[in-house]
């Protein structure tokens, strides 16, 4: 035994490298966005630091502004758990739109139906459980056309946003129009007993707590069950998982009915907390942006709270560049996107940055 | 070399003498190719002959400038030449058809034709090229209809087309690697009969790889034999029998450097076959109805040339391809290689290539030497939460017993050698001490020789321990080693079996070439 010594030296940077890498590629890369989208706003005619106090200060420089970004994020954390599961399976969906179409719809449907028949506890968890099955049914779509038929789910998903859109609309337009509201094409008013409430003492309503819970099971889902284990295995190397006998088609289909149940029940908070009635506005780009949100957090569910946050502060922002600082209200959209392609460009760097490098074996 | 012999002044239209002199290429420590020379002279064909790993496409690749040889040198009409990529080999006219197609399917004959040369225009006058190509088919050996695209072309046809490449190219030395593996019989003989006439017009030369016999002795005028490396043999095809061939290329004198076998006491079938019968991934039949049973405590050989229905019957076997007919049974039952079955009746497999095929390259060592037992107790509660303290343990114990060389158990295994790679599947495979059946494909591909000795042990081990084993291997020492009874496949069919003792290396070389 000449050198049976391991090869991990003691110094704290080396043991904590993984997380270190994890945090700062994602930092770095928002620190690229945060410049170029600066050279964005100067191009524009406005100045970058003027425009960054803005965007804080509507974000997170108050209660207030805390509160118009929590209500933001909580539909985020969930339609981003949409791509953020089945990603781990190696599936990339983008149906968020669609499954959280489809849950508000359930949730409306299921809410007019029973209206106060039942106890209103009653009523709100089956309106929850509609949305989710109906979100989670409408991914397990596009993951049993991939699995059985070899269909790209990204596709199959993306199509599905539409089909979705279009079901709520003829339906609002049609056999579930309310007349009597005639600011736009609408279903009934969900009775007031059935909103969900707010957080006490602020204007944020439970959704949030639902975000978070769902994020944590999510995790925990995926990190520390055989469930999980299973579903990476499969998503890490398909053949691999059929030698271990592993029911590669089952996973697929439980993983993408979880992901879309999770967009379902951010369908169901919108039109139970913010909206209380279904019409178009349901359509405004949670799901698009829960894609982004997933992506950033590298498809890890308490990355995702954050990151959550982050982007509902981002988006809270939206109305406050336009009023000071002359910029369209797109703005926000060309600063999502900025952020957008500087993390997916971060992601090639893993394992490459030398500082991060495990030392070979001896 | 005889610097004597007058070189008569060359046609321009003629090859040349191509001479390989002493060529030594080494990976690392291993060495593919030891001191190999060839020549190749004008006007001839030559087979280069040997099995999977002989050194039969390192030597080309060296000719072709792919890999810069360790040493040796490459002569063209006797004058040393450097060699260094496939332009330069092209300059000296000597242009390699590959064993898969290079074709764009969707590009015409005519279009692929000129995509393949190495000018680079901007412009292309297709009515000029047409004339130009029609001229050039006319008078080549093959004729092809240059408007059909190559997606429309049979193999045969698309064969052709490639070894009209080179030609178009004007490369006068042609190197054809295994061109006749993916054609039929008639398709093969047709090929080789046109090309071979261009040899005997002077217009050619040929280096032939393949290991088939029969094409050596009908269409090669010498043959130089590789094994492992090393120069077998060498001579004119006239003066040396199949039997001669199939001796070099296979060797002589078997080191049957036996692993210490006990004789089992009882045999009872593990795995049953009947039957069977499993597609490739393009849908053409792979295995054509196979039988088989593998005892406890027996090794059952099955040695074959890569391509011959061996890949798509490990796959069946281990539940990554469903057979389209036949029935598979393992201890008597029904099995169809679900997790549950896998674990009752412990079945483990050593696929070829682990980290393809066995492995989560993204995952921890831990990770993946836990994929057989992690929903199973100590490493699972409840049967859904995962113990991670028991998974590291386990780990760290398989880590020290099988010696896996890995900074930590949370390394992601994709970070370890090709070597520690096999021994932390073979760990995982072969640790549980109820194994009843292993299936092993190629299971030391690629490693080195302390790694080959520690996994034929391992196999061997498992064997005295009654494990019933099926090992599939292109190697077909490590059969005769390890094997207690030894099977040929060729186009998907058993066409040879023996026990060990009884096998007749000529009629396995046989076999297996397709006699």
């Amino acid at each position: 035994m000449a050198i049976a010594q391991a090869a991990a030296p003691s110094d704290w940077f080396y043991r904590w490298r993984r997380p270190l890498e994890a945090v700062a590629l994602p930092a770095a890369a928002l620190l690229a966005a945060i410049v170029i989208f600066g050279g964005f706003c100067a191009f524009a005619g406005a100045n970058p630091f003027a425009v960054y106090g803005s965007i804080y200060k509507a974000a997170f420089g108050s209660w207030s502004a805390w509160q118009n970004t929590l209500i933001r994020a909580s539909p985020l954390m969930l339609t981003a758990l949409c791509t953020a599961l089945p990603a781990r399976l190696g599936l990339v969906i983008i149906g968020n739109e669609g499954a959280l179409v489809m849950g508000g719809l359930a949730a409306v449907v299921a809410g007019l139906q029973l209206g106060t028949a039942l106890p209103a506890p009653i009523t709100q968890v089956a309106m929850a459980m509609a949305a989710i099955v109906a979100g989670g049914l409408w991914i397990t779509l596009a993951g049993a056309l991939r699995h059985y038929r070899g269909v790209n789910e990204t596709i199959s998903s993306l199509l599905l946003n539409y089909i979705a859109i279009a079901l709520m609309n003829h339906l609002v337009e049609g056999p579930m129009r309310d007349a009597e509201f005639v600011t736009k094409p609408s279903s009934a008013e969900l009775d007031p007993s059935l909103l969900i409430g707010n957080l006490p003492g602020s204007r944020i309503h439970y959704g949030l707590l639902y975000g978070l819970i769902a994020c944590i099971i999510a995790y925990v889902l995926i990190q520390r069950t055989t469930f999980g284990f299973a579903a990476r295995t499969a998503g890490g190397n398909i053949r691999a998982a059929r030698i271990a006998g592993l029911p590669v088609g089952k996973l697929t289909l439980a993983v993408c009915f979880l992901g879309g149940s999770a967009a379902g029940l951010a369908g169901m908070i919108e039109v139970a907390a913010v909206q209380k009635r279904i019409n178009a506005s349901l359509v405004s780009n949670y799901g698009y942006a829960g894609i982004l949100v997933a992506f950033v957090s590298r498809h890890n569910p308490l990355a995702t709270v954050l990151v959550a946050i982050l982007l509902g502060g981002i988006l809270a922002s939206g109305g406050i560049l336009q009023r000071s600082h002359d910029l369209p209200d797109a703005t926000v959209l060309v600063f999502q996107g900025i952020v957008f392609l500087c993390v997916l460009f971060s992601d090639s760097l893993y394992g490459r940055l030398p500082w991060f490098r495990e030392k070979a074996a001896t | 070399m005889d610097t004597a012999t007058l070189t008569a002044p060359q046609k321009i239209e003629g090859p040349a003498q191509l001479d390989v002199v002493e060529m030594t290429k080494q990976f690392g420590s291993f060495t593919a190719l030891d001191k190999a020379s060839l020549r190749l002279r004008p006007g001839t064909v030559h087979a280069l002959l040997g099995e999977n790993g002989a050194g039969k496409s390192t030597l080309v690749k060296c000719v072709m400038g792919y890999y810069r040889p360790t040493s040796g040198q490459i002569q063209i009409n006797q004058q040393s030449q450097a060699i260094n990529s496939p332009k330069d080999a092209h300059h000296y006219g000597i242009g390699m058809v590959y064993q898969h197609f290079t074709s764009v399917p969707a590009m015409t004959v005519a279009e692929n034709l000129v995509l393949s040369r190495y000018d680079n225009q901007t412009l292309i006058n297709w009515k000029q090229e047409y004339a130009e190509l029609r001229a050039f088919i006319a008078d080549s050996p093959f004729q092809i209809e240059l408007d059909v695209p190559v997606a429309q072309l049979a193999a045969g046809q698309k064969q052709k087309l490639e070894i009209l490449k080179q030609l178009y190219l004007k490369s006068r030395i042609l190197i054809l690697d295994e061109p006749t593996s993916v054609l039929t019989p008639v398709e093969a003989d047709e090929v080789l009969g046109l090309l071979r006439k261009e040899v005997l017009a002077g217009k050619l030369s040929i280096l032939l790889i393949t290991h088939k016999f029969r094409e050596v002795q009908s269409f090669a005028d010498e043959v130089t034999i590789l094994r492992k490396g090393k120069l077998a043999g060498q001579g004119s095809v006239q003066d040396l029998s199949i039997e001669a061939m199939a001796e070099m290329m296979l060797g002589k004198e078997r080191n049957t450097k036996s692993v210490d076998k006990t004789e089992a006491a009882e045999q009872t079938p593990v795995l049953s076959l009947e039957g069977i019968c499993a597609s490739q991934d393009n849908g053409l039949p792979a295995v054509k109805g196979v039988n088989l049973a593998v005892h406890t405590g027996e090794i059952v050989g099955i040695a074959g040339v890569s391509g011959n229905g061996q890949r798509e019957l490990v796959e069946v076997l281990a539940g990554q391809r469903s057979p389209t007919s036949g029935s598979l049974q393992v201890n008597g039952e029904p099995y169809t290689a679900t997790r549950e079955e896998m674990f009752r009746h412990q079945v483990y497999a050593l696929p070829e290539e682990p980290l393809r095929n066995a492995c989560v390259p993204t995952m921890s060592v831990a990770e993946n030497v836990a994929l057989r037992t992690f929903d199973r107790p100590p490493q699972a509660k409840w049967g859904w939460w995962l113990i991670l303290k028991a998974m590291r343990t386990m780990a760290m114990g398989l880590v020290e017993t099988f010696s896996i060389k890995t900074p930590s158990i949370d390394t992601p295994i994709r970070n370890l050698s090709g070597g520690n790679v096999q021994r932390a599947v073979l760990s995982r495979e072969l640790s549980s001490k109820d194994v009843r059946l292993l299936i092993a494909a190629n299971p030391c591909f690629g490693l080195d020789f302390a790694a080959v000795d520690f996994i034929h042990n391992a196999i061997v081990d498992a064997r005295n321990r009654g494990v019933a084993v099926l090992l599939v291997s292109e190697d077909l020492d490590e059969l005769l080693v390890l094997a207690d009874r030894i099977i040929v496949i060729s186009e998907g069919e058993f066409v040879y079996e023996s026990a060990i003792a009884d096998a007749d290396l000529q009629l396995i070389g046989k076999s297996m070439a397709g006699h």
